[in-house]
């Protein structure tokens, strides 16, 4: 579904991605881990063509897509739900979910086709909320709608950066089985994040990430049993 | 009374040849978050376009319509070779822009003179009517239902459209509306394409009234930024009520205290900033 091959970024002259590799399968949900400023969001902004690669191969399904502006890389069926959930403040809720959807050409198979009903059904909150302006919802729901509207373009890779946070624990909790529910959809999920119990509970498989590079790989059970990675890279 | 009432018309008149200005400019402000300094000059170079036109026997509308898409195809290639150049960087944007507004006031100066020109009122609505005893001109009264026309036409368009919902989407978070599938380049361009296009035909509008010489364009630059202050960014409904407010201020100003009138507008600026520094229909960010 998804590979990067060596890949570098940099934020102006900072080398913030020093040749990272890896892939996630069709279906697979993987989550990427790490201390702040060990290069996440700039993975997340890379994939998606926030901010370029400068080296580097990055590859999803069967478009080499290194260099593509964002708009054409969400074409292809990748979407993004970001840090700080960015639900656009000054449309309605039910706005910011017709916004971006748009008709599908050809169904990819066994995927989920996402209408506003289904966002609906998902999020029963949102519905009650559909004319509210984005910024008057709670943090729960701005996340529930950062991924609704990510839904709602119908892809087949979500990446989501960071949704557990500033979220009350309980909040975390629902995200979590919203995940788990998605994955059983057959969406391919890149998730990033501080919360090493929503990582685990979700992934498939976790990447342990370090100053611009991938440091560790293996099963959460594997991770949650090394001391010494949660110790050394994610200070637990 | 009368002078009350025929001020107000004048005030409005003025307001709504602004407002199609100052339409262009918040908008284009507020998604690409620089000012695009010549859109004073697109006004200005649209009335004069049009002047030639009419000069040389050409109907009043056909050189509006004309001298529109003129204004419209040099934003284009504006736009497209220079300003493009410059996404993200400000301080050169404004520099650049800046510049322009030299160069198209010099080409005017070199093919139009320093005279003051203006363009005749069209037939059809070159008469007058009473107010018991003053007389208003309908020509105002048509510029003032053409403003009229446009903000309603662009209050629908932003509220109801799915291009108004992506514009206004734009203004909160472009780079996020880039993610989202949405060629973001492309709606710079026809944005600033759609602006410069309003700000043409109030410019040739304008022609009648205000007339066209030199350094025009900077006294509608200043009064449309005020405007686009008093209104809050990217917001037509706020340059609406913004440029009504400004066209009223500066009617009654010149009337009442004409010492002071040109400080008056930066007055109610201050004013309105103070209390609410997004301006009237500004966004606050979250």
């Amino acid at each position: 579904m998804l590979s990067l091959e060596d890949v570098h970024t940099y934020y102006g002259n900072s080398h913030i991605l020093q040749g990272v590799n890896f892939t996630v399968s069709e279906g697979e949900c993987v989550a990427l881990l790490g201390r702040n400023g060990a290069g996440k969001t700039t993975t997340i902004h890379t994939i998606s063509g926030l901010t370029p690669s400068k080296k580097g191969k990055i590859r999803f399904k069967d478009h080499s897509i290194e260099g593509l502006p964002a708009n054409k890389i969400s074409k292809l069926h990748m979407a993004l739900v970001p840090q700080g959930r960015r639900v656009f403040s000054s449309l309605t809720v039910k706005e910011n979910l017709l916004m971006p959807s748009r008709p599908i050409k050809h169904k990819e198979k066994g995927l989920k086709y996402w209408t506003i009903d289904e966002v609906y059904e998902l999020f029963p909150a949102l519905k009650l909320r559909e004319q509210n302006m984005g910024n008057e919802l709670s943090g729960g729901q701005q996340q529930m709608l950062a991924i609704g509207r990510a839904l709602i373009t119908n892809p087949q890779l979500i990446l989501m950066d960071e949704p557990s946070e500033g979220l009350a624990p309980v909040i975390i909790d629902q995200i979590t089985d919203i995940i788990r529910d998605l994955k059983k959809t057959g969406l391919s999920i890149l998730v990033v994040e501080q919360n090493l119990r929503l990582a685990c509970d979700v992934a498939d498989r976790v990447l342990v990430m370090n100053k611009g590079h991938i440091v560790w790989e293996g099963t959460p059970d594997v991770l949650l049993n090394s001391d010494e990675i949660l110790h050394k890279y994610l200070g637990v | 009374m009368d002078l009350f009432i025929v001020n107000t018309l004048s005030g409005l008149t003025y307001g709504m040849l602004l407002f199609l200005m100052a339409s262009g400019l918040s908008i284009v402000f507020g998604l690409m978050r620089i000012i695009n300094l010549a859109h004073g000059s697109f006004f200005l170079f649209g009335s004069y376009v049009a002047y030639a036109m009419i000069s040389r026997g050409m109907n009043f509308w056909l050189a509006l319509l004309l001298s529109t898409i003129c204004v419209t195809v040099l934003a284009l290639l504006l736009e497209k070779f220079l300003i493009s150049r410059f996404h993200g960087n400000e301080a050169s944007q404004v520099l650049l822009t800046l510049g322009l507004i030299f160069v198209i006031g010099d080409i005017t100066l070199w093919i139009w003179g320093g005279d003051f020109l203006s363009i005749p009122v069209p037939s059809i609505l070159d008469f007058s009517f009473a107010i018991s005893e003053s007389s208003f001109p309908i020509y105002r009264l048509f510029v003032i239902a053409i403003g009229i026309i446009c903000a309603v036409l662009l209050w629908y368009f932003e509220t109801k459209t799915k291009v108004g919902m992506i514009i206004r989407a734009g203004v909160d978070d472009m780079e996020m509306v880039g993610a989202l599938g949405f060629n973001i380049k492309l709606i710079f361009s026809a944005v600033f394409l759609f602006g410069a296009a309003l700000a043409a035909i109030g410019g040739v509008l304008s022609g009648p009234i205000l007339g066209m010489y030199p350094k025009m364009e900077f006294e509608i630059l200043v009064n449309s930024l005020v405007i686009v202050l008093i209104g809050g960014l990217g917001s037509w409904k706020g340059a609406f009520i913004g440029a009504i407010l400004i066209g009223i201020i500066d009617s009654f100003g010149k009337i009442y205290l004409p010492d002071v009138s040109v400080l008056l507008i930066f007055v109610v600026m201050v004013i309105v900033l103070m209390f609410k520094p997004t301006g009237l229909f500004g966004r606050v960010e979250s």
